[in-house]
């Protein structure tokens, strides 16, 4: 009998049905928007750009498929894969089916830092308010980081959370602050707008980053994923199960923090992602990580690539912060699995 | 076995833990032989949950040493210490729909790596473990849906998976009705491991090899029950009139346990009292 869960040949034999789902719903991604391009039209870019393969094709087609789609529906997989894996790891090692990305104060630390930089003027581009972002993600998580581990007396996981709350409040505060204190309308209007979810900023470069950040994030998780199991009954039991506690709390809560920070700087705070997706596909799959862990990115991934395509084409002619969409959707998702999950 | 009967399997010495600037364990040193059923009395909050702690490395102590098998806890890998030392706390619950057959699996964690992939032993093992307890029929149980009892037995059940040279126990008969508490005593002094288990009921603590009796931090006796359990210690330590008694039926000895006369009421013997 071959259980499944067991093997670490489980996890690469997903791979003969996620890999071609995956590709399928890239290229569906690519294809829907507001000038549709048919999937053929799609596979001859390509082909030519991979390839060379020297199709005739209308160069706008082309740079619509090349250089915008592809970069923000694969950004869009790995973003959703990133924050479904952040938010499972949380969950399970915080023993809190509240705790998400968000929670270490990333995301407020990484409007701040945006906001900084913004504000300061420094360069105009994307690319430095990635940075700023980025930057103040990490600088809030170490401060979140910091406070946990000196709250010693408390007991178990509670310590990060209510620090994480502590942290995100003071960078909330403190984005408010600077908006308030320094921001024209159309700054702030401009900054709000980036931090609920843009992936219009999206080029080549965030490619390059996102993509290898999330697969060093779920091999990770994947290496762990028995000792994410062995939390099931709390930090102490999983000592007694031979696992060194707060070596993998740290490696994975670094992990988590890492890949959410980098998602943030690119394409600011996505909700919902972290928090209902390891949930939904919990009560798909039940709770042995060896199946958690690659079907949470995979449902991460497919669902931020239908918000994207959702956010492009609901508005014609208007692009919906997609943070929107996956909070519109996701909430009453979210409902119906808690309602469903209760009824079992 | 090579091992003499006098090496301990499991030891400590000078073992102290605080929190804080509260002291809840002083000076504890005690050596677990081979194939001995140690049990661990006192009263409530004196302890005894915080030296099973420390014993099977969970919490590092202030002072003092743990040593397994001879070698110092606190050198080991927890892997390795997994390997030889099982626990069955007195709460461990979870909030995560898992079945009980996953959750006696947890139990083969620590032999499990890349290069010693599941099993057909471990199926094997994970098997026999749900048998012992007799939760086989409980299998495909979600957790959340188990009675007290029911959860307890799983949770033996996994650290028997974990095959251990030492099973640690706090009061594993709290949630079981009269005959699975029974049974499972029966079941843990036949197994052919060293037990050391925090016991709530005197009576059946009197089954167990020697007893170590808890009293505000410290162990105040440590020997054979019917030593160890005198009237007079009964009396300071968990503030109860108390004498032997003889089972015309067997010839077993047994406690017969009362309240203090009123005028000796525990008042002046309070574990609490500093
Ligand atoms: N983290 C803690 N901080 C402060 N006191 C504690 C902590 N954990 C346990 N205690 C106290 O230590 C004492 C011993 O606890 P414990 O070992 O659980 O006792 P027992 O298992 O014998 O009932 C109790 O008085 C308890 O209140
Ligand atoms: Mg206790």
């Amino acid at each position: 009998m071959s259980r499944a869960g067991h093997a670490l040949a489980v996890p690469v034999g997903h791979g003969l049905w996620v890999v071609p789902l995956l590709c399928l719903a890239l290229a569906a991604g690519v294809a829907i928007g507001e000038t549709p391009i048919s999937l053929p039209v799609v596979g001859q870019v390509l082909a030519n750009k991979l390839w060379a393969a020297g199709y005739p094709l209308d160069p706008i087609d082309e740079g619509i498929v090349w250089n915008y789609r592809l970069t923000r529906t694969i950004v869009a997989a790995a973003c959703g894969a990133g924050l479904a894996i952040s938010g499972l790891i949380l969950q399970s090692l915080l023993r809190n089916p509240l705790a998400e990305p968000y929670l270490l104060g990333i995301s407020a630390g990484a409007s701040t830092g945006a906001v900084l930089v913004a504000l300061a003027g420094l360069g105009a581009g994307a690319l430095s308010l990635s940075m700023g972002a980025f930057a103040g993600a990490i600088a809030a998580f170490l401060l979140v980081a910091a406070l946990a581990h000196s709250a010693r007396g408390m007991a178990g996981s509670g310590q990060i959370i209510l620090a994480g709350i502590a942290g995100s409040q003071l960078f909330n505060a403190l984005t408010a602050f600077l908006i308030t204190k320094s921001a024209s309308a159309e700054q702030a209007r401009g900054i709000m707008f980036w931090l609920l979810g843009n992936l219009s900023g999206v080029r080549w470069h965030s490619v390059m980053l996102a993509v290898p950040v999330v697969l060093v994030g779920l091999a990770v998780c994947l290496w762990h994923r028995r000792a994410l199991d062995a939390f099931t009954f709390g930090a102490d039991s999983a000592a007694s199960l031979g696992i060194p506690v707060r070596r993998v709390r740290f490696v994975l809560i670094g992990c988590a923090a890492l890949v959410t920070a980098v998602m943030v700087s690119m394409v600011g705070s996505i909700g919902f992602v972290g928090l209902v997706i390891p949930h939904a596909v919990r009560l798909l799959v039940g709770v042995r990580h060896a199946r958690l862990v690659p079907l949470s990115a995979l449902a991460g991934a497919l669902f931020l690539i239908a918000a994207d395509v959702l956010s492009r084409t609901l508005i014609k002619g208007q692009v919906l912060p997609i943070g929107v969409i996956t909070a519109l959707v996701g909430a009453p998702v979210f409902a119906l699995i808690l309602i469903r999950g209760g009824r079992r | 076995m090579d091992m003499s009967m006098a090496d301990p399997v499991l030891a400590c010495e000078g073992l102290s833990y605080a929190v804080g600037q509260t002291w809840l364990l002083r000076e504890v040193s005690l050596a677990v032989r081979a194939g001995e059923n140690l049990g661990i009395v006192g009263p409530n909050g004196s302890g005894k949950s915080t030296l099973l702690k420390l014993l099977s490395g969970v919490h590092t102590p202030a002072a003092g040493e743990v040593r397994l098998l001879g070698q110092p806890l606190a050198k080991m890998r927890r892997r390795q210490v997994a390997q030889l030392l099982a626990v069955v706390e007195q709460q461990a619950e979870t909030g995560d729909a898992i079945s009980v057959r996953d959750a006696v699996e947890l139990g083969r964690t620590p032999w499990l790596s890349a290069l010693a992939p599941w099993g057909e032993e471990d199926e094997r093992i994970v098997r026999q473990a749900l048998r012992d307890v007799a939760v086989e029929h409980l299998q495909a149980r979600i957790w959340h849906s188990l009675s007290g009892g029911e959860r307890q037995r799983v949770h033996i059940a996994r650290a028997l998976a974990q095959r251990p040279t030492v099973l640690v126990l706090d009061e594993p008969t709290n949630h079981l009705d009269i005959r699975h508490q029974l049974s499972l005593l029966k079941l843990v002094h036949t197994l052919p491991v060293t037990t050391v288990a925090a016991l709530h009921d005197l009576n059946q603590a009197l089954g167990c090899d020697r007893l170590a009796v808890m009293e505000q931090g410290r162990m105040v006796a440590l020997g054979a029950p019917c030593e160890v359990l005198t009237p007079e210690r009964l009396r300071t330590t968990f503030g109860v009139h108390g004498h032997w008694l003889t089972d015309p039926a067997d010839g077993a000895r047994i406690l017969r346990l009362r309240q203090l006369p009123s005028h000796e009421s525990i008042e002046g013997n309070s574990p609490h009292v500093q």
